[in-house]
C-alpha cells in the first residue's frame, strides 16, 4: 500500500545572515602576513642588485671574477673577487672534510646501530652542539685550536684557515648528522630485514643497503653544509684573518667573502662609493651561490621524501 | 506529530535470520525532505559517483549500503556539503533540501550544516571536558543561553546523560569507544538540526556499543530524519526503513571505476524480493 | 648423516674485526661531536669563571679590565629579545596558519610561498645584515638603532617559528576539523577554538628555539650597526649593542685579559641559552599531546 507522499513546505534558512565578512578578513589579514617572508627575498634582491648592478659599470665582470687581487680601498684599487672566493672556499673544503664524513659517520651509528633508548638520548644532546652561537665557536678557534696546533708542530699563524675551517666543520656535524639520520630513518625496515634475513652484516647493510637507498637526503645533507660554511661569518671573522690572497696552505690567515662584508660594513664608508658598493657585490656573489646550493638540497630532499612517504 | 504505523518485518539476510526488533513505526504521510537528481561527484575530474536520483524522506531512517569504493561516503557527504573541503571535489547535480538546492548560488555551507549534522565512523570528541565538547556546537552557533539545559538534554536524547552526569568537567578522551561516539551524537544533537547523517557510526565499535547505537537510532528517529553509511547488511536490516543499494560501474578499459546507485526501496523489499540482480547478489552474500 | 656440517658460526675473524672497526669509526664519528663540545665548555668556564662576577653583569665596557662590564649589552639583549617575541610571534603563526588551513597547495603561489620559506631558511645570516643595512638604516632611515637590530632578526628567525608552528598544526588530527565543521562551525570558529589551542605547546616550543637562536646571532647586527663600545644603558630608538657583539669585541681587543673577560660573557650568553633550550624541551614533553 503506497503511503501518500508530500513535499514539506517548509523553506529552511540556506542562507548566511549577510556575507560572512569575518572570514574573509581573516584570510586577508593572514595571507598578508605570508607575504612578509615574500617581501623579505625581495628586498634581499632589491638590497643586493641595486648597488652591485652601479659597482658593475665601474667593475667589469672579467676584473671582478678573475683578477687575484683585491685592494678596493688601495691606490691603484683593484676589484678581483679570486682572492675572497679562494679564502671561503680553503675553509669550507676543511670545514667540509670534518663534518662530511663523521657527520655520515654519527648519522650511521644513530640509525643503524643505537638503540632506540641511546638514540632518544644522544640524539637532541648532539643538536646542543647546534645551538652554540657562532661567536664562541670563533672564540674557541682562535684561543684553543690555534695554540693546540701550534703545539703539536703544525705552525699556523694567529689567523688561520685551519683553525676556522676544523672548528667549522665540527659546528656543521649536526647539520649532516640530522638531516642524513632522517633520510636513513625514512628507509623502510623491510629492506633492512630482507638483507638480514639474507645473513648480511650490519656493516653490510648500512653501507650497501641503507645509504644508497637514503643518498639524496645525505647528500642534500652535504650541499646544506656546504651552503652554511660558505655563509657562515662569526669564526672567520674571529679567526681566520683579514688578509685577501690566494693561497692553499692552510696555515696561512685569508680573507672569505663573509668577513669582507662584515670588516667593510661596519666602517664608515660612505654611501654610493665604490667602496660601498663592494659589500653588495660581494654580497650578492655570496647569495647567488647560496641560493643555488640551497635550490639543490631542497630539490634532493624533496626528492626523497616522495620516495618513502 | 502524523500518525505512525507499524510493521514489523523480520527477513533473511545472507542466510541469517534477522529480527527486525518490533517498531519499524512510520509517518502515515511520507514527507520528502531530500530530492537527488542525477548527482555526479567528481575528484580532479574522474568521476567517483554517477546519475544519482532518490529521495529522503522525513522521520525516516534511510540506509546506503554496498561495497567498498561505491562512493556511498561521497554521497552521504554532500548532503551536509562536507566535500567543499576538498578542492579538487566538484559536485554535479541537484540536491533539494524542503525545495531548496542545497548547491544553489548563495547558499552558505555552513548554514547548511547547522541544520544537517554529521556522525564519524571514528568518534572524534574534542581534547576538552564532555561538557565543553556538546556546548561547542551551541557556543560558537551564538545559542549562549542556557547552555547547561541544553548540554543536558543534548546528553539525554543521545542515552550518555545518566553515565556522565557526575563528571562533566572530565576530559571526553577518558570515555569508552562506544560513549564517546554517543558523545559525538549529543554533540551533533546540542545544535538542533534536522537531520543527522552517520557515516558507519558503528564500525569502530563493539557489538554492544553497536547495538546502543542502533536503539538510540530508532528513538532518535522520531524527532530527526537519519541517514546511515553502512557497509554491515544486518545492521542496515534491523535500522533501515528504507535501503539504497550502490555498487560500481567498472568502464570497458577496467579502469575507471564509478559508483552508481542500483536499487532504492523499502528496506524488507530490498532484501527479501530486490528488482535488480545486482541487488540480489549482494545481499545473498554472493560477492561484496 | 649430513653431508656437510651446518656453518652457523661461519663469519671470519675477518669479518668480525671489520664490523668491529666500522663500529669503532662509528663511535669515533659521534665523539668528535661531544668531545670537542665538552673541550669547549671546559676551556670556556676555565678562563671565564674566575671572571664572572657581578660586575660583569652591573657594569659598563671600560678600557680598564678590572671593572669593564657588560650591562648594556645584557640589557639590549633583552630588550630585543622581548621586541622579537611581539614581532616574530604574530606574524609567523599567521603565516602557518594561511599555509596549512586556508591555502590551497596546488596553487603555483602558495607553493612558491612554501619553496621561498624554506630558502630564507638558509640564506646566510650576514645577508639579512645586508637586507639591513640596506633598508633599515639607510633606506628607512631608522639609523643605526637596537629596533633596526631587532627587526632584522625578526626576519633572520621568522622561517624558523614559521616551520615549527606548521607542523605543531598539521599534528592537529583532521578529524577534530571535520567534527568542527560538521557542526556548523565556520573555518576560523575551528582554527581559533580547536587547532590552535592544541598546537600553542608546539608554537611555543618552536618560537622559544628560534628566540634562541636571534640572541646568538651577531653578524647581521654587525652590519646594522650594533656599536662595539657603548658604555650607556640603550634605548629602542638609540645606538646599541648586544652580548654577542660585546663579546666579539672583547675578543678583539689586544690585552689578554679581556680574552678572559669574553669567556665570562660567553658564560651568561650560554647560560642563558640553555636556559631557554631547557624550558623549550620541558615545554615539549609536558604539553604533547597524545593523539
Amino acid at each position: 500500500m503506497a503511503t501518500p507522499e508530500v513535499t514539506s513546505g517548509a523553506r529552511p534558512r540556506l542562507r548566511a545572515e549577510g556575507r560572512r565578512w569575518g572570514e574573509d578578513a581573516i584570510k586577508g589579514v593572514l595571507a598578508l602576513c605570508a607575504l612578509v617572508s615574500v617581501l623579505t627575498t625581495a628586498g634581499i634582491v632589491i638590497a643586493l642588485l641595486e648597488p652591485a648592478i652601479e659597482f658593475f659599470r665601474f667593475v667589469s665582470l672579467r676584473e671582478f671574477f678573475t683578477t687575484t687581487r683585491w685592494a678596493p680601498l688601495f691606490e691603484p684599487a683593484s676589484f678581483g673577487v679570486l682572492p675572497l672566493l679562494n679564502g671561503t672556499f680553503l675553509v669550507t673544503a676543511i670545514a667540509v672534510a670534518v663534518c662530511m664524513p663523521f657527520g655520515l659517520g654519527a648519522a650511521i651509528y644513530l640509525s643503524e646501530y643505537a638503540r632506540p633508548r641511546v638514540r632518544k638520548t644522544l640524539k637532541p644532546a648532539f643538536e646542543v652542539l647546534a645551538g652554540i652561537p657562532t661567536v664562541v665557536f670563533g672564540f674557541f678557534a682562535l684561543t684553543f685550536v690555534t695554540p693546540l696546533l701550534r703545539s703539536i708542530g703544525i705552525e699556523v699563524e694567529i689567523f688561520n684557515a685551519l683553525s676556522a675551517g676544523l672548528v667549522m666543520g665540527v659546528m656543521l656535524l649536526p647539520t649532516v648528522a640530522s638531516l642524513s639520520e632522517d633520510a636513513m630513518t625514512a628507509v623502510p625496515q623491510s629492506l633492512r630485514d630482507g638483507a638480514y634475513a639474507l645473513g648480511s652484516s650490519r656493516l653490510q647493510v648500512s653501507t650497501r643497503i641503507v645509504v644508497p637507498a637514503a643518498i639524496s637526503g645525505i647528500v642534500a645533507s652535504y650541499v646544506l653544509a656546504i651552503s652554511r660554511a660558505v655563509g657562515e661569518t662569526m669564526i672567520v671573522l674571529i679567526a681566520a684573518g683579514q688578509l685577501a690572497r690566494v693561497t692553499f696552505d692552510p696555515q696561512l690567515a685569508i680573507q672569505t667573502m663573509t668577513a669582507f662584508i662584515a670588516a667593510t660594513g661596519t666602517g664608515d664608508v660612505p654611501r654610493g662609493t665604490v667602496d660601498y658598493n663592494t659589500i653588495f657585490a660581494v654580497g650578492l656573489t655570496l647569495f647567488v651561490i647560496t641560493f643555488a646550493m640551497n635550490m639543490v638540497s631542497i630539490r634532493l630532499v624533496r626528492r626523497y621524501r616522495e620516495v618513502y612517504e | 506529530m502524523p500518525p505512525m504505523e507499524t510493521t514489523a518485518a523480520p527477513v533473511k539476510i545472507a542466510g541469517m535470520r534477522v529480527e527486525t526488533a518490533g517498531a519499524r513505526e512510520l509517518p502515515a504521510q511520507r514527507e520528502v525532505l531530500f530530492d537527488v537528481k542525477d548527482l555526479r561527484v567528481t575528484y580532479a575530474g574522474v568521476p567517483a559517483l554517477d546519475g544519482v536520483s532518490l529521495e529522503i524522506y522525513r522521520n525516516y531512517i534511510t540506509a546506503f549500503i554496498g561495497p567498498s569504493g561505491c562512493g556511498k561516503s561521497t554521497f552521504i557527504r554532500c548532503f551536509n556539503r562536507l566535500n567543499d573541503m576538498i578542492p579538487s571535489a566538484s559536485v554535479e547535480g541537484s540536491v533539494l533540501y524542503h525545495g531548496e538546492d542545497l548547491y544553489g548560488k548563495d547558499v552558505d555551507p555552513v548554514e547548511v550544516r547547522k541544520l544537517i549534522g554529521m556522525v564519524f565512523q571514528k568518534p572524534n570528541p574534542f581534547p576538552k571536558s564532555i561538557y565543553d565538547n556538546i556546548a561547542f556546537g551551541p557556543r560558537v552557533l551564538g545559542m549562549k543561553d542556557g547552555l547547561d539545559e541544553r548540554v543536558e538534554q543534548a546528553l539525554h536524547q543521545a542515552a550518555l546523560w545518566d553515565e556522565v552526569k557526575d563528571r562533566l568537567k572530565e576530559s571526553a578522551l577518558s570515555l569508552s569507544g562506544g560513549q564517546q561516539q554517543r558523545l559525538c551524537i549529543a554533540r551533533c544533537l546540542a545544535v538542533e538540526p534536522e537531520v543527522i547523517l552517520m557515516d558507519e557510526p558503528a564500525s569502530a565499535l563493539d557489538p554492544i556499543s553497536t547495538t546502543r547505537i542502533e536503539d538510540l537510532m530508532h528513538e532518535l528517529k522520531r524527532n530527526y530524519t537519519i541517514v546511515i553509511v553502512t557497509h554491515n547488511m544486518q545492521q542496515a536490516a534491523r535500522v533501515a526503513d528504507k535501503t539504497a543499494f550502490f555498487s560500481v560501474d567498472v568502464a570497458p578499459d577496467g579502469n575507471r571505476r564509478t559508483g552508481i546507485l542500483v536499487e532504492y526501496d523499502d528496506t524488507s523489499k530490498i532484501f527479501t524480493t530486490p528488482a535488480d540482480k545486482r541487488t540480489e547478489d549482494y545481499v545473498t552474500g554472493r560477492f561484496g | 648423516m649430513s653431508a656437510g656440517s651446518l656453518r652457523l658460526r661461519g663469519r671470519s675473524r675477518a669479518d668480525h674485526a671489520r664490523g668491529a672497526l666500522f663500529q669503532g669509526l662509528l663511535l669515533f664519528s659521534l665523539a668528535i661531536g661531544f668531545v670537542t663540545l665538552g673541550v669547549l665548555l671546559f676551556d670556556v668556564l676555565q678562563r671565564g669563571l674566575p671572571y664572572l662576577d657581578l660586575a660583569l653583569l652591573t657594569n659598563a665596557p671600560s678600557t680598564d679590565p678590572q671593572i669593564a662590564g657588560a650591562r648594556p649589552a645584557i640589557l639590549a639583549t633583552v630588550y630585543m629579545m622581548v621586541i622579537l617575541l611581539v614581532t616574530v610571534l604574530p606574524i609567523g603563526v599567521a603565516t602557518a596558519i594561511y599555509l596549512e588551513e586556508y591555502a590551497n597547495k596546488e596553487r603555483w603561489y602558495n607553493r612558491l610561498l612554501d619553496l621561498n620559506i624554506q630558502n630564507l631558511a638558509a640564506v646566510p645570516s650576514i645577508v639579512y645584515g645586508i637586507l639591513g643595512l640596506a633598508f633599515l638604516v639607510r633606506g628607512l632611515g631608522l639609523g643605526r638603532v637596537l629596533l633596526a637590530g631587532a627587526l632584522i632578526l625578526t626576519l633572520l628567525v621568522l622561517p624558523i617559528v614559521i616551520v615549527s608552528s606548521r607542523e605543531a598544526i598539521r599534528a592537529v588530527p583532521d578529524s577534530i576539523r571535520q567534527g568542527g565543521y560538521a557542526l556548523g562551525a565556520t573555518q576560523w570558529q575551528v582554527i581559533w577554538r580547536q587547532v590552535l589551542p592544541s598546537a600553542i605547546p608546539g608554537i611555543a616550543t618552536g618560537s622559544i628555539l628560534a628566540l634562541a637562536r636571534a640572541i646568538g646571532e651577531t653578524a647581521p647586527l654587525i652590519l646594522v650597526g650594533a656599536l662595539t663600545y657603548v658604555s650607556f644603558n640603550p634605548t629602542i630608538m638609540g645606538p646599541f649593542t648586544a652580548l654577542p657583539i660585546q663579546i666579539y669585541q672583547y675578543i678583539s681587543r689586544p690585552q689578554e685579559e679581556f680574552k678572559l673577560i669574553a669567556a665570562a660573557a660567553i658564560i651568561v650568553l650560554l647560560a642563558i641559552l640553555l636556559t631557554m633550550n631547557a624550558f623549550a624541551i620541558w615545554l615539549r614533553n609536558r604539553y604533547q599531546k597524545r593523539w
